[in-house]
């Protein structure tokens, strides 16, 4: 093994460096019976990270279901894979890019968006939406005014330009994101079922291609800092971020899909994360196979790059394919065409291991395997003790607003619940021409599948949704991920789509704490049980940990990513009340039953300044039930809007919907619960879908509640310029639509404008 | 109607204006790729040229300025020159006027952010191939998607007097306002014609807003007076 002349000296001090500890670089010496080199330090650092190995999180992840009748394709690969029927798939995947977004909020959102929209079309699929679920410190904290425009500029520069539509998200602020904002895009593309592609380097002698950009220095142990807290010194690592190129992104998209259809490839592989590292030994590995690499022919756009940058490089806007033996050319030329690099690198071998050689000589020589494998720790974990403390809540010592609805206004203007009709237009939602439900006007997006469709206006269509309540996983971290997949269940089932399976993105803090250890295993099981029980499959996702400046760590956040299937778009139905009110006029009911629980509530948090109890307790078979009767009653094109109750509770629900439409309407309801009423009306108990429809047809609509075994309550007609809510002992609200209208549209907007 | 939909790499709205010319309209709808010299549709002259938007070349120098400069705008010039209709749309807009095709210029929007929402629009001025038969004062409700639709020109009065405002940003009575201005365009315009008014460039969408499934069909109007237009004067040019 050739060693540089000006290259460091590696030894247990430099490994530290590189983040490993001394365990793991005894491992190393071990594993190789002699020092590593410098780039092999390297490549050890980068594939060991909690980043790329999982090594924390991946004994737990194991107990999540992950088949079903549905999958196509698993966790494992570059994206989760489902079957919608005719041939087709959906391609879809979560993943964080926290620290570079706080560090550089433009080019981290950006790169963030690049990355996962190279995760889907590296499997096949043509990208056809991408949702951001977004996560910012206090609104009156001096950066997150900063790091809100950043971040949507970011998102917006690279999406748009791109050409994929940004169809929906979510955005909430908490002083626990104070100094570690969340950043987690999911994109979703649809691919043939018989045309998905594997990061799979297989076939021995097949050349090895790298297409794309040129490689940089930039990003280099990107995904080292992914994999340690943050401080006050974090902020020089700005170096570290990537620098995105939608354009780019968008040619190799198209030549990408080109290959795919030449006959040509074998297995292919997106560079994201370490790398020419990670791509090309996850690739050899998945195929039991080794790989050599030649440094010398990787397009750069910098001179004098060593060997070990040009591996650790995370420049964006690269793939790594396999194609077959002697159909070089069909290959190369096809790149050309959209004027991109792409030059032979490498070939399969037997050998079971990577061989890097740079300037003729060799300057790593690894065994795939436990590069591959990585690490695997069964860390610690314990309940905190002051979780009994935070889950006591007396409600008999809240005293109850004596304006109910001046509270309800307060609450529509908070920055949580507030219109977020500035960020949405900031982004392209509706290139591609599928976008049948736009961001803000229902629960979940709804994009049609204009391909092999007889009829456009027939086409059937993917509901898409992004769920996670940071502050009932913080009382309870595993009634909190079960309450966020229940809520994206019940967000597509709300357009009437059939919910299909389940992306996630656990973001937690460091898991060498014990409580946060205890946090995302309680999570993980959270996400387990929901997802069995409401049957949608974990089919992709990603792990974020380390997300602590200066030793404080955030809420948990175990964001959940859905995908839903709706048998002709155009059904889907909205958010908003309509406005006509012909004949009998439209009747509102609730699908569902309301509870006293406020814990972790956004009135508890607004109103009484405290996120304290319990979260409300998710029963499955109701949640399913619900879900199944906003279904068939959509699929019976009854329903004229359905929202769920979310944060704020049913009040809010009710007010949405009479505000969001193109034309505000109000609502005469009466509420029959013998509840407290301000528990009664911003509870959020879930479970729960307002819908309204013709009263003429109530029967009809009550038969099919029926079927499904769902809760059914008539709760009032739509109607007037005012919403009026009363409950057993009288008036709780009566507010002009107007006002909340206007609460609602600036609660956001003054944090940015 | 053969219609060819120009193609630049960065081009994103390519594949919306071949489905609502192929599969809305009925045309026989192909690409042209920006290296060609010449403008074809399966070996025929074709009747319209639309150029579509999206971020040609990345638009990392002023929109559409290295677009302007591709092969197929030698051709798409000669096609206007004869007399052809070109529809230019969004950033087909940006790329009609650096190539020379319109007057004006499009510059970064009054907000300085991307804005992507419905707006309404007058349709007015004198007659094109895409508005003939459009019922004078009919308002379209088309969306925008854009970062850079500020419309300026040195002289609107002369673009007034020559009937050569073809759209204008109004609210949705008509009202000619600022509110109703989407990007700070000088007299709320969205979109022009050339001196001969066989070409039209606008910053909405209007392949976004011909299906009533995407909220507005309003939009479909522009190819349906196209189709009329072709079919009162079925010449073949270019």
């Amino acid at each position: 093994m050739a060693h540089h002349g000006h290259e460091p000296t590696v030894d247990a001090q430099l490994a530290r460096e590189h983040g490993l500890s001394a365990d793991e670089y005894a491992r190393i010496l071990q594993i190789l019976g002699r020092p590593p080199t410098f780039t092999e330090l390297g490549i050890f650092s980068v594939m060991w990270s909690e980043h790329c190995s999982y090594k924390s999180s991946r004994v737990h992840l194991r107990g999540l279901p992950t088949s079903g009748p549905r999958v196509i394709q698993g966790p494992g690969e570059n994206a989760g894979v489902v079957d919608i029927g005719d041939g087709q798939a959906i391609v879809f995947k979560m993943e964080s890019h926290n620290h570079p977004s706080f560090i550089e909020p433009y080019q981290g959102a950006a790169t963030g968006v690049g990355g996962i929209l190279r995760d889907v079309f590296t499997m096949g699929a043509r990208p056809i939406a991408c949702l951001d679920s977004l996560r910012f410190g206090r609104p009156e904290h001096p950066k997150t005014r900063h790091l809100v425009e950043g971040v949507v500029a970011g998102i917006a520069g690279y999406g748009n330009a791109f050409g994929v539509p940004t169809v929906g998200g979510e955005v909430y602020f908490d002083d626990s994101y104070d100094g570690n904002i969340l950043v987690n895009a999911m994109a979703v593309g649809l691919a043939r079922t018989d045309r998905i592609f594997k990061g799979n380097a297989s076939g021995l002698g097949n050349p090895v291609l790298y297409v794309g950009a040129k490689t940089g220095r930039d990003g280099i142990h990107g995904a080292t800092m992914a994999s340690a807290e943050f401080d006050d010194a974090s902020e020089s690592k700005r170096p570290t971020v990537q620098v995105g190129d939608p354009f780019t992104e968008k040619l190799l998209l198209e030549a990408c899909l080109e290959l795919m259809g030449s006959g040509v490839l074998v297995g292919i592989q997106d560079m994201g994360a370490a790398g020419l590292t990670s791509s090309s030994i996850e690739m050899a590995a998945r195929a039991g196979n080794g790989l050599e690499l030649d440094l010398d022919a990787v397009p750069r756009r910098e001179t004098g790059m060593t060997g070990y940058e040009l591996m650790l490089s995370e420049s964006q806007e690269r793939m790594l394919a396999v194609v077959q033996r002697g159909r070089e050319a069909e290959a190369l030329a096809i790149f050309a065409k959209w004027d991109l690099d792409a030059a032979v690198v490498g070939r399969v071998t037997d050998t079971g291991r990577i061989v890097v050689k740079h300037e003729s000589r060799t300057i790593a020589d690894l065994p795939i395997e436990p590069l591959a494998e990585g690490l695997r720790y069964e860390r610690p974990f314990a309940r905190p003790p002051e979780q009994d403390a935070r889950q006591q809540l007396d409600v008999s010592s809240l005293t109850p607003p004596s304006d109910l609805g001046a509270t309800l206004v307060a609450l529509m203007g908070s920055p949580n619940i507030a219109s977020k009709e500035w960020i949405f237009r900031q982004y392209d939602h509706m290139v591609r021409v599928g976008t049948v439900q736009r961001p803000g006007a229902a629960d979940a997006a709804v994009v049609r599948i204009l391909d092999g469709a007889p009829d456009p206006a027939e086409a059937k269509g993917v509901a898409l949704a992004t769920d996670c309540n940071s502050r009932f996983c913080f009382l309870d971290p595993f009634e909190g991920a079960r309450l966020a997949v229940a809520e994206c269940y019940r967000n597509l089932s709300t357009v009437g789509a059939e919910p299909l399976a389940t992306t996630d993105c656990l973001n937690f803090g460091n898991p060498e704490r014990p409580e946060n250890m205890w946090q995302l295993v309680e999570a993980i099981r959270g996400l387990g049980d929901a997802c069995r029980a409401l049957e949608t499959p974990v089919v992709s996702g990603n792990v974020s940990l380390y997300n602590d400046t200066d030793g404080k760590s955030i809420k948990p956040t175990p964001t959940v990513g859905m995908v839903g299937l709706i048998g002709r778009a155009a059904d889907a139905v909205g958010q908003a009340f309509p406005l006509d009110e012909k004949d009998e006029g439209v009747a509102i009911a609730l699908l569902g039953v309301n509870t006293d629980e406020i814990g972790g509530s956004e009135y508890l948090a607004r109103v009484h300044g405290r996120v304290a109890g319990r979260p409300p307790q998710l029963h499955a078979a109701r949640e399913a039930a619900v879900g199944k009767a906003c279904r068939a009653l959509v699929a019976a094109r009854l329903l004229r809007s359905a929202h769920d109750c979310s944060e704020g509770g049913l009040a809010v629900a009710l007010a949405e919907s009479c505000i969001t439409g193109a034309h505000p309407v109000g609502a005469n309801v009466r509420l029959e619960d013998d509840l407290r009423p301000d528990l009664l009306l911003f509870g959020e108990a879930p479970s729960r879908i307002v819908i309204s429809y013709p009263a003429a047809r109530e029967a009809e609509v009550k038969a099919l509640v029926a079927v499904a075994g769902a809760p059914f309550a008539r709760l009032g007609l739509v109607g007037g310029s005012r919403l009026v809510i009363a409950g057993k002992a009288g008036s709780l609200v009566d507010v002009p639509v107007a006002e909340l209208r206007r609460a609602w549209q600036t609660g956001f907007k003054t944090i940015v404008t | 109607m053969r219609a060819a939909v120009v193609q630049f790499p960065g081009s994103n709205c390519d594949d919306d204006a071949l489905h609502v010319l192929g599969r809305v309209m009925g045309a026989t709808a192909r690409f042209a790729w920006h290296k060609e010299t010449r403008l074809t549709v399966d070996g025929h002259a074709p009747d319209v040229v639309v150029i579509p938007g999206g971020f040609s070349y990345g638009d990392y120098l002023r929109a559409g300025a290295m677009a302007a400069h591709s092969p197929i705008m030698a051709a798409v010039k000669e096609f206007a020159a004869n007399g052809g209709p070109v529809l230019a749309i969004c950033n087909g807009f940006q790329i009609a006027c650096e190539a020379g095709l319109l007057d004006g210029a499009l510059t970064r929007n009054a907000s300085l952010h991307f804005e992507c929402r419905d707006v309404h629009l007058l349709v007015e001025g004198r007659p094109t191939p895409f508005t003939a038969g459009i019922p004078a004062g009919r308002i379209l409700r088309i969306p925008i998607a854009h970062a850079e639709g500020r419309y300026l020109h040195p002289d609107v009065a002369r673009l007034e007097k020559e009937g050569r405002v073809i759209f204008r940003y109004v609210d949705a009575s008509g009202g000619v306002s600022d509110a109703a201005n989407p990007n700070g365009s000088m007299a709320n315009i969205a979109g022009i014609c050339n001196a001969a008014g066989n070409v039209v460039g606008l910053m909405p969408h209007p392949e976004r807003a011909s299906e009533s499934v995407l909220g507005s069909a309003d939009g479909k109007l522009l190819f349906d007076a196209l189709q009329a237009t072709l079919d009162k004067n079925p010449r073949r040019v270019g």
